[in-house]
């Protein structure tokens, strides 16, 4: 008798459920007719943290659009994208920002963007033309060391390799950085890049699951070299007044990231959406992002770049590998490497 | 045999929560496979994660549960000036986000840490953490503070008759442990064993960061990737799928193992005095070496974020409020689900089952299928305070399963036919027998349940939005931010309130003597 009585009672309670999260739902879904429009912009979490840039733009923003603008967050860029073909055409966003070049090639398959139809003067290190994405900052991959510790840095992952220095990296397939790496290696050594991991296994202390894990433990010096950015000395000197940390160059060049932004093609709010884009290439925008974003505005504001990315390593070579190419490659760069390192 | 009628809606509230569970893990799930594409299978490298997984959780949850045992033991049998304190204290790790975990450990366990210090003084090579070895240390760590806590209740639990008795009989060590002891122990182990399996089991950030590359790959860190790299639901719900049959194959064999508690009964008298000589010097011996090594790595951590607590940024501390009341939220709904299964358990065996089964669901795939079937209706991001309430206690439950319904049988066989001789009602029943003997073990699962939730950074990642920031969240900000000194702060802060809840619960609810 017990175990009928059980059954009818779940069916009873799971409906009871459904019906109380629908009704509460429906309930919170009432909106207030005379609010300002709401501009939903999605992007990483770092991006809208209060130490990133997402506040100061928001403010910029709100002061001219006469609307409500609101960050929504999820993970990292990869972790947006998944967030975005989970959510399809149903999504509320109207501009996703933060993908990078190695995410748009699956954006842009997608379907779900729309052209965003401007072509602002970029100050990018390479050429570009997207008609879906456009970016709004951009940086070097780099390995960091501090300068009082390994003062002796490698010039190239082969000098590198025939080091006794210990690296800490990030693992491509949880981490942007860490793709990054994989894809700097895939560029500059083409078919020879299982060869370079495998000289490189030995000198790699740890695979974190993201960017700050592995530079906490750098900075713990549980590591010689970090995996990061050419600018991360800038944050270092500027916000710590510490000049001790550098980035190093390698001769093979480095592999760029540039970050993007894209409007959706579902927005219900298409001319805010193109007027964010717009703001996004302006200054009230770009001179948030050198010293909250630590990354290279894709236009230099009127103002320069702030005191002390003068001092920051520029690459003579910049590496970089087309959308289609950092996706049609990526999967057997990531066999290269994991049979590398799981020796 | 069935002593007295239960109440109806005692079977009602115990149904509802069922279906709560599992409509939170079944629904979850079959809203990933719903999503998915067809056609997913599993490579070599997912048996290799699966492979490594089961081996760390195993080697993981054996050592922990095994080291915890003589801990245990010395705890239970001794009193000394500042017990209580360092009972609390040693639970730390349990709570303690992870990354600032690791972070402790490397400064003991690391290449500059003091481990490496003391070999280098003695002449040795120095240690390297990163590997197989380097994750079951971080497991230990975890877990070990939780296996004590366990197992010491189970030893307070010995009838004090049995004690007498076997003191009156000149019992030495080897008869002791086997006629009282190892009965005890053949109760609690099995269900210790099988908690830390299943933490593990779902294990992530440890396993990777100190697992020292690709080798260390666990399932949930597949999932993670099958959902966040590839966007391959069907191949995330099936990896989620292998996990949760690991799991449940674990559930099922320790259950065999199990011997039901209602064995032994006493009568709440107290205990003959402990032995003294060489089991004393044990007994030292194991409380030092524990403490050791639970406190070193945490006194690390706070001689490092001390500087910075008073220093912390205003969002920190807004996050704090946003924590607290997930937290105040999660307890409540722990306390219900806990008190409806541990009742309707005490006749039936599917409550224990069911309320363990948060543990064996992949956190990443609760937390997506939940946004998956919240979307279509609703902006997930208002319901990131619920969503993440009601997970977290999900995810607590089978820790106060685990200490609430063992106590709650132990009552029953010992006093219910004394209450039913007295016809005491359930009402009465409740009060008079159940309560004072549940409240010890209901105020550790729930200051558990609060200072869980409130280090808790897992489904709220994917339903925050600006302004519903957690404090693990902000940490995790402060270190994507550069902000090293300032996170460790915040992670000061986390492990100060999220202890202080838990004592604060546990007296509150336990009563003045709430740590035996």
């Amino acid at each position: 008798m017990r175990s009928p009585r059980f059954a009818t009672g779940m069916c009873v309670a799971t409906a009871l459920v459904t019906v109380f999260v629908t009704t509460l739902s429906t309930a919170l879904h009432a909106q207030t007719p005379d609010q300002p429009p709401e501009l939903r912009v999605l992007t990483y979490d770092s991006f809208v943290s209060d130490w990133g840039p997402g506040p100061a733009i928001e403010q910029a923003f709100e002061a001219t659009c006469g609307c409500d603008l609101v960050f929504t967050s999820a993970g990292d860029g990869a972790a947006m994208l998944a967030r975005l073909m989970l959510t399809g055409a149903r999504s509320e966003a109207d501009v996703v920002l933060g993908l990078d070049t190695n995410l748009t090639a699956a954006a842009s398959a997608s379907g779900l963007f729309a052209p965003h139809g401007l072509s602002p003067a970029l100050d990018l290190p390479v050429a570009w033309e997207d008609p879906l994405f456009l970016p709004f900052d951009w940086g070097w991959f780099a390995f960091v060391h501090d300068t009082r510790r390994t003062p002796n840095a490698p010039g190239s992952f082969v000098e590198l390799i025939a080091s006794d220095l210990n690296i800490v990296i990030q693992d491509p397939r949880s981490s942007t950085p860490g793709l990054g790496l994989l894809m700097w290696i895939k560029a500059a050594y083409g078919d020879e890049a299982g060869a370079i991991w495998q000289g490189l296994a030995p000198r790699i202390v740890t695979v974190t699951p993201g960017w700050s894990e592995a530079y906490g433990l750098f900075l713990e010096g549980e590591a010689d070299m970090v995996l990061s950015y050419t600018t991360s000395p800038a944050y270092h000197l500027i916000a710590e007044d510490t000049p001790d940390f550098a980035a190093v160059g390698f001769v093979e060049g480095h592999y760029l990231q540039v970050e993007v932004a894209g409007i959706l093609a579902n927005s219900d709010q298409p001319d805010l959406a193109a007027q964010f884009m717009e703001f996004m290439t302006s200054d009230a925008f770009q001179s948030v992002i050198p010293v909250t974003n630590w990354m290279y505005p894709a236009v230099t504001p009127a103002d320069g770049l702030p005191e002390g990315f003068e001092t920051l390593l520029r690459p003579e070579t910049t590496l970089l590998l087309s959308a289609e190419d950092a996706a049609s490659l990526r999967d057997a760069a990531l066999s290269e490497w994991r049979d590398a390192l799981a020796r | 045999m069935r002593w007295r009628a239960e109440p109806r809606a005692l079977i009602w509230a115990a149904v509802f929560v069922a279906a709560v569970l599992i409509a939170l893990n079944l629904g979850a799930l079959g809203a990933v496979v719903w999503r998915a594409e067809r056609g997913a299978a599993l490579g070599a490298a997912d048996w290799a994660a699966a492979r490594f997984t089961v081996i760390q959780a195993l080697m993981s949850a054996v050592l922990s549960v095994l080291l915890a045992v003589p801990v245990a033991r010395a705890l239970a049998r001794r009193r000394f000036w500042g017990r209580g304190v360092l009972i609390v204290l040693m639970g730390a790790p349990f709570i303690l986000p992870v990354l600032t975990a690791i972070v402790g450990l490397l400064a003991v366990f690391g290449r500059n840490g003091l481990f490496n210090d003391l070999t280098g003084l003695l002449g040795l090579p120095p240690i390297r953490i990163y590997g197989m070895h380097g994750v079951v240390i971080a497991h230990v760590f975890f877990n070990l503070p939780l296996s004590v806590r366990l197992i010491l209740q189970s030893w307070a639990r010995i009838p004090a008759e049995h004690q007498r008795l076997g003191a009156a009989l000149g019992f030495g060590a080897v008869a002791r442990f086997r006629h009282i002891e190892a009965p005890m122990l053949a109760r609690v182990v099995p269900g210790a064993l099988a908690v830390v399996f299943l933490i593990c089991l779902t294990s992530f950030a440890v396993a990777l960061t100190l697992g020292g590359g690709p080798r260390a790959t666990t399932l949930e860190l597949a999932i993670y990737q099958a959902f966040r790299f590839d966007f391959d639901l069907g191949r995330a719900a099936l990896l989620a799928l292998l996990q949760a049959a690991i799991g449940a194959t674990a559930l099922v064999l320790l259950a065999q193992f199990t011997l039901p508690d209602g064995a032994v009964s006493g009568l709440d008298r107290t205990a003959p005095a402990p032995p003294g000589g060489m089991a004393r010097w044990l007994d030292g011996v194991s409380i030092t070496l524990a403490a050791l090594f639970l406190l070193v790595p945490l006194a690390l951590v706070v001689a490092r974020g001390a500087p910075h607590v008073w220093g912390l940024p205003a969002p920190v501390w807004l996050a704090l409020g946003q924590s607290l009341k997930i937290a105040a939220l999660s307890v409540v709904l722990l306390a219900v689900m806990t008190a409806a299964l541990t009742l309707a358990g005490l006749q039936r065996r599917w409550p224990e089952g069911l309320g363990m089964a948060a543990l064996v669901a992949s956190p990443m795939v609760i937390g997506t299928g939940l946004f998956i079937v919240i979307h279509p209706v609703a902006d997930p991001t208002g319901w990131a305070t619920a969503v993440t309430a009601l997970v977290n206690a999900a995810m607590a439950l089978p820790f106060a399963l685990r200490a609430v319904l063992p106590a709650a049988r132990r009552a029953e066989a010992d006093f219910a036919r004394l209450s039913v001789a007295l016809g005491l009602g359930w009402r009465a029943h409740l009060r008079l027998v159940l309560w004072p003997r549940l409240r010890r073990p209901a105020g550790f699962a729930l200051g558990l349940g609060a200072a869980l939730s409130l280090g808790d950074l897992g489904v709220i990642v994917l339903f925050a939005q600006t302004g519903g920031e957690t404090l693990p969240m902000q940490v995790q900000r402060l270190m994507g931010a550069y902000r090293t000194g300032d996170a460790a702060g915040a992670a000061l802060l986390l492990l100060v309130v999220a202890l202080a809840g838990f004592v604060v619960l546990e007296r509150l609810i336990g009563g003045k003597n709430a740590d035996v």
